[in-house]
């Protein structure tokens, strides 16, 4: 079953389309990589299925709810983590929990329990109490999967969520999210510059380019494209994008990613 | 309906309670911010006071600016909440938020009710204050709720104007420019240190219009006459006020997202 659906999904910006006419299904309990070049149209059309932006013409379903008619069920349906450190550092790993448990409406009788098993899945139980301020990089995004899977999504959405992360952390943090989708059979769509680390988690992988998907499917399929057996997704990428990789994009975004990487490294 | 209804006040305070939390856990904040009321109260109210170039009939000048001094530290709290919007844009905590599903009111409200509390925090510090300089105020059961729902008011007001400038300018920089310039003007256009008799008449009508002056109003006639007189209409104004911001401030919150 298609748990996303994407049906001439278009973004217009005055005259510049950011996204354009994307057609592309996720199945239920997939790792589905989202690659491109900055400016690809990857933040945007994120955006959209998250509800924080319209569509300027067709639309997307995620578990069957439409994107624009039925935000609101999107909403409950879907787990967000931005690309930047999203919790707050003056409040404990308890707090930022307890404050998602309850802007997601779930029931006080259940709420402190869901909090300590969530923090107890990420291995978290023994920080409870501590001020994130004192987390390391690592540690911070699992506190953020941790707010985004407390109302039990369907789907996780992550934004290149392991950025600026050390090979360990990296490691640790893709762990709990194959953890997760094992145990309630999450949906993982994510988005990322490391071609290594997409070709590694992803089961299906699609690359945008210029607001449309340049081409979709399984790293081996991707890498075929290339007609060479040692070709690594990084060519294929450089093949299909015709870019090379390398962080680029307007002041706000290097600013962010650099900010990013800085406090989480 | 009543179920969205009681969750939208239930939001609204939970994001009140956590920014709380965040004061209780790093309350340094609420010292360096009791500085500033205690210099206008301690340094300026003493040396005018001595002066009596400003008649105030009835008052000793330090009486007569001490609510507006009191209002004076809240507004300025709550003029530079936007930042906090700005900054959690930056950081994509605003995004979170948004994809929660939240009433964009309740997010509004949440940051207002927070400013408040940081009000009442001054509150506090300016009432202390004005015990050590022996200044006469009432201090009654219900001079002290009318001065808690003005403040929260006045808070309210002034915090969801400032989220609604940090909707349209976005970035830190043209936000904190803009509040650099519009604090002081609030202040002076008002009956803050000086009796609205006595300023010109286009000065005079800045005063009529400006909110601050309700507030202060509000808070001259409880804390110094203990009276009550009027006292209902500058919560009506400020009630009124704060919900028309809270609803423009609701509309525009998604657009800094983007």
């Amino acid at each position: 079953m298609n748990i996303i659906h994407a049906e001439s999904l278009t973004k217009r910006f005055k005259d510049f389309t950011a996204v354009d006419h994307l057609d592309f299904d996720v199945e239920s309990g997939e790792v589905f990589g989202f690659l491109g070049p900055n400016g690809a149209g990857k933040s945007t059309t994120i955006k959209m299925l998250i509800t924080l932006i319209r569509p300027t013409s067709g639309t997307a379903r995620i578990d069957g709810h439409d994107i624009v008619r039925n935000a609101g069920s999107v909403r409950h349906t879907i787990g967000y983590v931005p690309q930047m450190i999203s919790v707050d550092g003056t409040l404990t790993a308890y707090e930022n929990l307890m404050l998602m448990a309850r802007l997601y409406e779930i029931p006080r009788a259940e709420r402190t329990e869901r909090v300590r098993k969530t923090l107890a899945f990420l291995r978290l139980e023994e920080h409870t109490d501590s001020l994130v301020r004192t987390f390391s990089g690592g540690m911070i995004r699992k506190v953020e999967i941790g707010q985004a899977m407390l109302h039990r999504p369907k789907v996780l959405l992550l934004d290149e969520p392991t950025t600026g992360l050390d090979p360990v952390a990296r490691q640790e943090v893709w762990e709990h999210l194959f953890e997760l989708r094992k145990r309630a059979g999450t949906t993982v769509f994510f988005s990322t510059h490391n071609m290594e680390e997409a070709d590694d988690v992803s089961d299906r992988l699609a690359v945008m380019n210029r607001g449309r998907i340049a081409a979709s499917g399984t790293g081996a399929e991707l890498k075929a494209k290339t007609g060479r057996p040692d070709a690594t997704l990084e060519d294929a990428f450089v093949l299909i994008t015709g870019n090379k990789l390398e962080v680029s994009g307007d002041f706000r975004e290097i600013r962010q990613v650099r900010r990013t990487q800085s406090r989480l490294g | 309906m009543f179920h969205s209804i009681a969750q939208t006040f239930n939001k609204s305070f939970v994001l009140a309670e956590m920014e709380a939390r965040k004061l209780i856990h790093d309350p340094t904040e609420l010292v360096s911010r009791a500085i500033q009321p205690i210099l206008w109260l301690g340094i300026f109210g003493e040396a005018l006071s001595k002066t009596r170039a400003i008649p105030t009939p009835g008052l000793t000048y330090l009486q007569f600016i001490a609510p507006g001094i009191l209002t004076q530290s809240v507004v300025f709290v709550a003029i530079f909440y936007g930042l906090y919007i700005i900054m959690d844009r930056d950081t994509g905590t605003l995004q979170k938020l948004l994809v929660s599903p939240t009433p964009r009111v309740a997010l509004v409200w949440g940051k207002m009710i927070s400013a408040g509390l940081r009000g009442l925090s001054q509150a506090l510090v300016v009432f202390l204050f004005t015990l050590i300089l022996g200044i006469k105020l009432h201090i009654t059961v219900v001079t002290v709720l009318g001065v808690f729902i003005l403040i929260m008011l006045g808070a309210s007001f002034f915090s969801g104007l400032s989220m609604i400038i940090a909707s349209i300018v976005k970035t830190r920089e043209r936000f904190m420019g803009i509040g650099q310039v519009i604090t002081l003007p609030l202040f002076f256009a008002s009956n803050a240190i000086y009796p609205i008799n006595i300023m010109p008449a286009w000065l005079r009508a800045a005063a009529t219009v400006n909110p601050l002056s309700y507030m202060v109003d509000g808070l001259r006639t409880l804390m110094l006459f203990g009276s009550t007189k009027g006292v209902g209409v500058d919560v009506v104004v400020l009630a009124a006020v704060s919900l028309v911001i809270s609803g423009l401030s609701a509309w525009l919150y998604p657009k800094v997202a983007i």
